[in-house]
Formats: C-alpha cells, structure tokens, sequence
C-alpha cells in the first residue's frame, strides 16, 4: 500500500521535473523578477544575507507549489472550489473570533505554523466568482451580479474588520475582475460605480482611526511628522532624490541612514526607485506590464469560462498590488498595506503570488487547441 | 441549470471575453502610465529639490515622552513622584553577539531573570535598530562600575529617564495605585504616537482611571544627525506638555490616623464628606509598596504578596465583599417610611423568636426574650431583628431591592477607581439568575437584616452612609477634588453636583432614622462611642456571622477571639448628627462585635477629622481650602507629625 503510493509519488514528482507544463515566456518574467527583488531586498536590508536567504527560500517553495500545482487541471480546481472558497471564508470567521497577532487580528495559529487566511481568499476568490459565473448565461444580469456581489463582499466585510485595508482591497479586486471580464455591461458597471461613490461617506464612518488619519496625512503630510506623514516624506524624498538614472546600486541613502520607514517590506519599491531611478522604475513596470499582459493571454486562449475569467482575474489583480504600492511611495494614494509583488520582503504574499501563478501554468497547459 | 446551458453561446462568450481583457489591459497600461508619470514629476521635475532634502536630510523626529502629573493629597503633600533615575539600554542592532554581551555585561551590572526576560519580550517587539531598556533603575554602585567598562560594550547606554515614585508607600498603595511597564496587551489598546518614549501606563488604582489626564502629551525634537545616526545637535525642540496633577480630597494624617485604627488587623474603613461626595478616607488594611511594581516587581516579592493570608493586593475597601448585618437596618426603616409601610410610632412585640406562618424553623433575636415592644427609634437603637423580619415582609423582596439599589447596594458607587465590586444586593432578579429554585420568603426575613446573599463592600456601605447623613442627597464619591494643568497657576476644582434627586421625601422621615441612629451611640450599642467628642454621634454597628448557624442555639462561650473567628465586625456613622459634615464605615474581618471593634476605628477618623477642622468648632464649609503649595516645594509628611487622639497612634 505504502510502496505504492510511493512509487505514484515518485512518478508524480518526476512527471513535474521532467514534463513541466509551464508556459515559458511567464516562467522567464517570473524568474527576472525574483532575482530584481532579491537583488532590491540585498540592498535595502543592508546587505542582510539571512533575509535574502529567507527571502529566496520562499521563492524556491512558491515554485515547487507553482510547479505542483500547474499539474492539477482546472476541471479539477474548478470542482473544489465552492469547497475552497468556503473553507477559507470559515478560517476568517475563526480569526474575527479567535485570531491573534498584535494589533490586527489576521493571523490562524495552527500549531505548527501560523498563516493568515485572507491571503488564501486573494486566490479562492476569484476562483468561486468564476465557478458561479461558468454555468451562468454571460453577460451576467442583475440577479447574477447580486449573488457575485454578495460572494465578495461577506469575505472582504470580514477582512476590512480585521482591520487589513490592503488585503480587503486586492480580494475585493479579484472578485470585481471577473465579473468585469465576463462581460458585464459598462451601464451596469457604471451605475455600481456610482452607487460605490456615494456610499464612500458612509464607509469613512466605519473606518478606525488609523485608517482615516492615513487618508488625512496624505492631504497633508507635514501635519503629522511623527507618524504616516514621515513615512510619506521620505518615502518621496527617496523617489524623487534618484532621478533619471538613479544614485546606483547600494547608494541608497534614505533606507541606509534609517530615514525611509519600512524600507525592506512596504516601502522597498522607494529603495529601488532611489537606487534606480526612473530609468529602473519604468524597466520594472514594463516588466509587470509584460506578466499582467501574459497572464490576460493565457486567459484568451483558456479552454472554458471557468478558466478563462479566473486567470483573468489574476492577472489583473497583479496589477493592483503594482499600482497601490507604487502610487503609495509615490505619494499619490494612502498608506495601505499592499506589498510589491515579489519585491517587498514578506513570506506569505511571495508564496500566495506564486501558487497563482501555478493555477495561470495550470490553464496554459490546459489551453483549447488552435483549429 | 440545464436549460440555461443550452443558452449559452460559447463563441460569444470567448470573444466578449476577449474584448474585455484587451480593454482591461490597455486600462492597465493607462494607470501604469499614470504612475511612470507620477515617478517621472518626482525624479525628473522636482529631482533637484528632493536631490537636496535628501543630502540635506540629517533630521530626525525623536520623541520626548512628558512628564506625567503628579498627585498630591488635598493640602498639597505628594504621594506620587517623578523622580530621575538611570537605566541601561541595548541598540540590538549594534550587538554582534547579543547572548554573549549578556553573559558578559552581567558581569558588571548584575540582571535578574526578570530583567533578561522583559528584554527579550521587548526586544521581539521593536525594531532592531530601537533602542531596548535592559535593566531599570540602577544603582549608583551599577552606574559606576558600568562607565568604567563601557568601551567593551558598544551599543549598550546608561539613559536618564524619569521613574514614579511613592513617597508615602503602602499608605497609598490601593487608592493611588501604581504604573508599571508598558506591556504587550497595551501597545494594543494605546495610541502609539501618543506613547512613543513612554515606558510606563497607569495600571491600577488613580494612576489606572486617571491615565487620559496624567499621560501628558509628548513633544519632540528634531535632531541633525551624522552618518551614523548620532546626534549632532538639536535643531528644534517641540516640548511635550506635562500631564495634569491631581489633587484628592483625602488628607494624608486622615489616612494615616485610620491605617493606624486598624492596629494591623485585616479590614477596610472609608469616609466621605455628605455634602460633597469628596472621599476622606479610604484604606484598605494591610497594603503593600507600591514601589516595588513600577519598575518590574522581583518574583520573591511577588510570591511574597500573593501567598499571604492577609492579601496585602485585595483592595477591601472596594472590592471586598462582606455580608452587611444590622447595618443595613436604618436603611430598610427609612424604606418603610418613604413607601408609608410603617410610621414612626407603630410598634412590634419581639419576644425573641419570630416564625413565619407554618414554618417550623425560626428566625431569633439577638438578645434571649426578646426586646418587648419596640417602635422604630427604638428598634434601630435595640437593633431588633423581629421588627425589621417583619418589615421586610410587609415591603416585599422587590421593594426592598428597588430601595436599596437606590444607596448603591448590588451596584457600583461610581467612584473614580476601576475594577468596583458590585456586592450582592438580594432580590428576585439576582436569584433567578443563579438557582432554578423561586424566592423563598424567608429569603426576604433574613434580608430585612442584611443576612442570606447580601454582601456589600465599605465603598458602597461609606456611600450609603453619606447619602443618608446628607438627607439622602445623593453624591458620586469622588477621589479627585481638583486638578491643575499644565499652565495652570492654581489647582481647578472638579464640579460634583449630586448624581439625582434627593432619596428622601420627607424631611421628617430623616429625624426618626436619626433619631435611632443617635439613640445607638445614647444608649445602644454604641454606648460610649461619643465620650469626649464635642458632636453628636450617630450610628449603627453590624455584625455578620461568616458561616451560617447550625442551630437556634444561643452561643454561650463569650470568648471574644472565639467569636472573632466566626464575625465580621462593621460600624457606620456619621457625626455631627444635627448637621452632618462626615460619615464613615469600616469592617473588620476579624471582630467579635460591630460596635465593640469596629466603633472605635470610625470614632478615631472622626478625631483626626475634628482635629483638622483646627478648632472644636466645625465649619460651615468644606473642609478648607489651604494654599496648594507649589510641587517643588511641598511639604514632607514626615514633618507633619499625625496627632491620634488614640494612645495606639502612629502609623
């Protein structure tokens, strides 16, 4: 019994090492980005080759998940997933009562290790709008949109709570690009936007304190120079004082003197963008621009609905977290806690990414053949 | 589902699909152009002036946390301390080798288990590049030797900071309360912009209630620093705004006169003035050094407090539970008054016994025979249990509760103290909630005499005494009197008005309590108690047994540290009786009678307090407001000798 599920283990594993059905030109941008970011990092942690290390391990076990995972078909991972989607919705309700962690109320002690179950929503998201929407008659109408709505917004009212803005953000946008790729009409969507805007009075009454004060110190950052406001100072300052072709690598003199907050985690894109300049900062966006463009094509030739809306999904939620991030030390939007994919230093969010990415390879594989 | 399949046109869909994503993407590409254009405005635009604020950037914000208000007694004696003390601090990032420089730097300064433990715990928690206390309040001795061998330590620092202090001790210790060090569970409810460089939180007592007004708000600096981080010089300071010192209403030879009453003997007493709610006294006996929490309390002192029979840590005064007796008996009468159950004059037979109708157990008197026929002066003097059986009866369980609730009874006073018990004040409600059985009406008998579930705490028993003394005008018992910001010149007194409506409708209704009341300190129970006091006394002891009785047995063995074990002694009062000015109540865990033990602590807080009216003529007013010297300038208790009109005097 035992000997045989070995040797069927041994066969699976080397089918993976041997067959991998990977799509390459991702893979290759995959790979050129975790290197950026390793080499990012190894600069703004000082030369810290224990976080690099750290950092690279959890590349290497993002990509044996992407890897194993790229080998379960999506007819598969389409079946599991209301189970999926409910069973992490089940661990933010343990968390809301139960959680721990200082603060924020995120994390699940399991004994052996703790994780956050919000980071499985960005992926299980996704998957349930797109396994609800499959069998459905697309364009989606209202009574559709109302179930999606409500699918997506049980989850993020939980993680809003929790209180991680951030996170509630990428999960809510991975529900809402599905539904905006199923085809949903632009009156549709625009009534929803509306109807979003005027409830955003209503919504700043709910927030903490916290949170508003970080939307208020970016209207005026020197108000607060102890706080947020600090953070957006020399998180421009970095930015701006790299120039052109930036002050080169490990020059960085914001993050090594400690005036940049944050600077390996949340704020490491400023350290790239000082040490770079906007000469690296454009290379690395045309580089995100080239994943998030892949992934959309992967997501054309997919073999169903099912796959098609979830790889586009994720692709475009890559995009958010670039484009908070960015706009965040770059001073254009507020403080939230949404890393650089791949960059920023910070275990669960590499390895979340990347076992997405294991779902896009998965539907490559899976593609519908060309008559 | 099925039908809806049929529906659905795939080649459209794959091709709306398609639509969609190139759409979605050349959106992307619009926000990521908006964003290079973002970079682009700060890198090449505005490159110049951020080029020069980052070369140019060597300031750094650091927070200079305030200094926290200080408390003083009500003529301005303090009994809380800032004062300056040293302590070593670790840059962890700085230290190669953390586990060897401990090893070694214990060499020098020797650390406790303690302080390696709250390092770490500490040290998880900030930033490596924070600096970490590593051991507070060191010694002279320890500075010393520690500068001597400070090269082989770099990144470890002796930092001045200011510790509190409690001149007074254990005096203190439960109304004041202490800080102590910033702990885990409070960085989650603290604003930490308002604690940065905080080290120390109110954690109980004033210290705890108070800590919005005391923090203070911090300032901050902002320093040019070098390339390594050191400061260079101060470039701006912003100053932190001290917190509010408080002023209680308490007077230090009050506290210190009813401490001693207690002759060492575990128990609680406070006193209140009528007229204000202001609290005069509050002690709860033993108590122990505040002192030794602030700055991380050793685990043998800790072992030390907790293990002790006496619970040094119990505040009795206000968390102490104890069955009240007789005491609660000039209450229920002036309950029989306002709801007209009873008048003044109407009488009851007490023969010693009395039995509820086809009942076969009784209920007693407390003297054998009975009191004979009594009204209600004189029930309250005799303390007759048969006249107030047979008053709680005729109100009824839910009257009496709905009564007394109205004195606090089952409830908080309000006081200006966290962590208030709430005794137990019997009624239907409270019962339904712990037992399936209904009330039972002999419950409501032996309530009429503060016996079966009640229990109240000297709090809510000195409260209910103040608000009968003062008409019945109810008062929250407040702590605090006055307080003085930061900028202020002289201390702002804190507004009290009465928390309601007075309890009492009829004025006359107080003469008869009163009445009783004084008759206990003529010719009751408390016969003697107003020997050589130039005000009328007037009061009520209690004693509560501990255990319920076995039997209807009169105990005959007179032995008082016999009884002692078995009692709770209490005693109430209030004096002047024409015109109340204080009241008080104490208990003793340990008293064979109410009047016998406990009478005599109250009548000594009311010495002290004729003795700071500073004649033997009372005011018209409040206690007077003497000048409120300066902080820096006050006066040492010990210069103020205590003088006890009791021989046993002295703290």
């Amino acid at each position: 019994m035992i000997d045989t599920m070995t040797i069927r283990l041994q066969r699976f594993l080397r089918r993976i090492l041997t067959r991998p059905r990977i799509d390459l030109p991702l893979a290759m941008a995959l790979i050129l980005l975790a290197m950026v970011g390793l080499v990012t990092l190894y600069s703004a942690s000082d030369s810290s080759l224990s976080m690099v290390s750290g950092q690279a391990a959890r590349f290497v076990l993002g990509a044996a998940l992407l890897l194993l995972i790229s080998r379960i078909p999506p007819s598969v991972l389409r079946n599991w997933t209301p189970w999926l989607y409910l069973a992490s919705t089940a661990f933010l309700v343990i968390v809301a009562v139960l959680g721990e962690g200082r603060g924020a109320n995120r994390w699940l002690n399991l004994g052996v290790m703790r994780f956050q179950p919000s980071e499985l929503l960005k992926l299980t998201m996704p998957m349930m709008v797109a396994w609800y929407l499959h069998p459905r008659q697309l364009p989606p109408r209202w009574k559709d949109i109302a179930v999606v709505g409500l699918l997506i917004a049980v989850p993020v009212a939980l993680i809003v709570k929790q209180p991680d803005l951030g996170t509630a953000l990428l999960v809510a946008a991975a529900g809402a690009f599905a539904l905006f790729l199923s085809g949903m009409a632009w009156w549709r969507m625009g009534l929803i936007v509306a109807a979003v805007g005027g409830m955003i009075p209503v919504a700043w009454h709910f927030l903490h304190q916290y949170q508003r004060d970080r939307v208020l110190t970016l209207l005026n950052p020197e108000s607060d120079p102890l706080g947020n406001g600090w953070h957006i100072i020399q998180s421009q300052i970095a930015v701006g004082s790299g120039g052109m072709y930036g002050k080169g690598f490990q020059q960085s003199t914001q993050s090594r003197l400690d005036f940049l907050p944050e600077h390996t985690t949340d704020f490491i894109f400023a350290v790239f963008s000082e040490e770079f300049g906007l000469v690296g900062v454009i290379g690395l966006i045309v580089l995100y621009a080239f994943i998030i463009g892949r992934c959309l094509w992967i997501a054309m030739e997919a073999r169903d609905t099912y796959s098609r809306l979830l790889a586009g999904a994720l692709g475009m939620s890559f995009f958010v977290y670039v484009f908070v991030n960015g706009g965040m030390v770059a001073g254009m939007l507020p403080v939230v806690g949404v890393p650089m994919p791949m960059v920023s230093y910070g275990g669960t969010s590499a390895v979340s990414l990347l076992v997405g990415f294991g779902v896009l390879m998965s539907i490559h594989a899976n593609r519908k053949m060309h008559e | 589902m099925k039908i809806r399949r049929s529906f659905k046109d795939t080649r459209g869909e794959s091709a709306l699909f398609q639509r969609r994503a190139v759409v979605g993407f050349l959106l992307i590409l619009l926000s990521f152009g908006l964003l290079v254009s973002r970079f682009h405005f700060l890198q090449v635009t505005h490159h110049d002036e951020f080029a020069t604020r980052s070369t140019n950037n060597s300031v750094k914000p650091r927070a200079i946390p305030p200094a926290r208000g200080l408390i003083y007694d009500r003529n301005g004696v303090l009994l809380a301390d800032n004062v300056p003390a040293f302590r070593l601090e670790v840059v962890p990032d700085k230290v190669p080798d953390m586990q060897a420089l401990l090893t070694e730097l214990g060499k020098v300064v020797p650390l406790g288990q303690d302080d390696l433990d709250a390092f770490k715990k500490q040290q998880a928690q900030s930033r490596r590049f924070d600096s970490v206390p590593l051991k507070l309040h060191l010694t002279e001795d320890e500075i010393d030797r520690f500068a001597v061998n400070r090269w082989r330590f770099p990144g470890v620092d002796v930092v001045p900071y200011l510790t509190r202090h409690y001149p007074l001790g254990p005096l203190f210790a439960h109304v004041v309360g202490y800080v102590s060090r910033i702990d885990t569970d409070d960085l989650d409810r603290l604003d930490p912009d308002e604690y940065k460089g905080t080290s120390h939180v109110g954690r109980t007592g004033l210290e705890r209630y108070y800590e919005d007004v005391l923090h203070g708000k911090p300032g901050y600096e902002l320093d040019e620093v070098n390339a390594d981080g050191r400061i260079q010089q101060v470039l701006k300071t912003i100053p932190p705004t001290p917190g509010t010192n408080l002023y209680l209403s308490i007077d230090v030879r009050m506290q210190k006169a009813a401490v001693a009453a207690f002759e060492g003997r575990p128990g609680a007493a406070v006193a209140i003035d009528p007229r204000n709610g202001q609290v005069l006294a509050m002690v709860s006996v033993p108590s122990f050094d505040p002192n030794l929490f602030v700055n991380g309390i050793g685990r043998a002192d800790y072992t030390a407090l907790t293990t002790d029979v006496d619970k040094p840590l119990l505040d009795r005064a206000l968390k102490g539970a104890y069955p009240p007796g007789s005491t609660v008996k000039p209450f229920l009468a002036l309950g029989g008054l306002e709801y007209g159950i009873r008048r003044p004059e109407d009488t009851v037979l007490s023969t010693g016994q009395f039995c509820l109708p086809g009942q076969t157990r009784c209920y007693r008197d407390d003297t054998r025979g009975g009191d004979g026929t009594v009204n209600m002066v004189r029930a309250i003097e005799k303390s007759t249990n048969t006249y107030f059986y047979r008053l709680a009866l005729d109100m009824g369980i839910d009257r009496l509760s709905s009564w007394m609730s109205r004195f606090s009874f089952g409830g908080k006073t309000g006081i200006d103290l966290t962590g208030e018990a709430d005794g137990i004040l019997p009624s239907r409600e409270w019962k339904a909630k712990r037992s399936k059985q209904g009330w039972f009406p002999g419950e409501t008998v032996i309530a009429g005499i503060g016996q079966g579930y009640w229990a109240v705490t000297p709090l809510q028993l000195g409260h209910a005494m103040a608000t009968l003394a003062g008409h019945g005008m109810p008062y929250l018992p407040r702590l605090v009197m006055a307080t003085r910001a930061s900028g202020d010149a002289r201390p702002q007194m804190l507004a009290n008005p009465p928390s309601g409506p007075s309890l009492i409708q009829k004025p006359s209704d107080w003469n008869v309590i009163n009445e009783g009341m004084r008759a206990v300190i003529t010719g009751g129970t408390g016969k003697g108690l107003n020997d050589g006091f130039p005000y009328p006394i007037a009061g009520k002891s209690g004693t509560a047994e501990r255990f319920s009785r076995t039997s209807d047995a009169y105990d005959t063995n007179k032995n008082s540290a016999h009884l002692a074990a078995r009692h709770r002694a209490w005693f109430e009062a209030y004096t002047p009786a024409d015109d109340p000015k204080i009241a008080a109540a104490a208990v003793l865990e340990a008293g064979a009678w109410g009047a016998k033990d406990a009478g005599p602590i109250v009548r000594k807080i009311f010495d002290t307090w004729l003795l700071m009216q500073g004649s033997t003529a009372p005011s018209d007013t409040p206690l007077p407001y003497q000048s409120l010297p300066a902080p820096a300038g006050s006066v040492s208790v010990e210069d103020q000798p205590v003088e006890s009109s009791s021989s046993e005097g002295g703290p």
